[in-house]
């Protein structure tokens, strides 16, 4: 019988590392800006579902005040990147 | 029964965050990219947040996984709408694949704004609407 424990352990930690990990080859590979910044909203949005695992397994409810704040950060930054990118166009 | 429950969200979870990264690393065209990174992710911390809310026994998480669910869902069609507007006005190319683009030639260089079809009197501004691997059924 398998746990659930065991299943958060081997399987679904492994499977968002992994996905992180194939983002973070388009994070470096990107051929425009716009291609990293999407990439790097993609992690930091995998790094609250990773947070959110690691709370239920380490039994911490305080963790997921940290993936609000996440949330937060990913929102202002890729607003302030696309703001940037569109007034770059102008000058 | 719970345990049932938390495991088909997990996995459900999990494979939907997988399939968003695959879609980031293989797709042809920013444009593409962004379609399926957004939804797909959106869908997948927002079953994971739920795994956590129904795990916890507590009110004050299911109240602030519940909050960040909201959050997730109203800022992630914002953000992606003005990354791809920016990435529009800057000419990230499409892919090669695209038969219309329906922005063409509807935007303002100098003020970026969005003109309406009708307002503009001469048919001449209508015709690179069309894209041009679709000239043919002009």
């Amino acid at each position: 019988m398998i746990t659930l424990e065991a299943y958060f352990d081997y399987v679904i930690l492994p499977i968002l590392s992994i996905s992180v990990m194939l983002v973070f080859i388009r994070l470096f590979k990107g051929p425009a800006v716009v291609d990293r910044v999407v990439a790097l909203d993609l992690v930091i949005t995998i790094g609250i579902g990773i947070i959110t695992v690691y709370s239920i397994r380490s039994n911490q409810e305080v963790f997921l005040d940290v993936a609000i704040i996440l949330a937060l950060i990913a929102f202002l930054g890729t607003v302030a990147f696309a703001y940037y990118i569109e007034k770059q166009k102008d000058d | 029964m719970t345990e049932i429950i938390l495991g088909v969200l997990s996995t459900g979870g999990a494979l939907s965050i997988l399939f968003a990264s695959i879609g980031i690393l293989r797709m042809p065209d920013f444009y593409l990219r962004l379609s399926v990174t957004v939804k797909a992710s959106t869908l997948g911390v927002g079953l994971l947040l739920i795994c956590a809310a129904i795990m916890f026994p507590d009110i004050s998480v299911t109240t602030k996984a519940i909050a960040i669910i909201f959050f997730l869902i109203i800022t992630a069609p914002i953000g992606a709408h003005m990354i791809g507007r920016a990435a529009y006005f800057t000419g990230t190319p499409l892919w090669k694949g695209t038969i219309i683009d329906e922005l063409a030639g509807m935007y303002n260089e100098e003020t970026h704004e969005l003109e309406s079809e009708d307002e503009d009197g001469d048919p001449e501004n209508n015709i690179p609407n069309i894209a041009k691997s679709d000239e043919e059924t002009e």
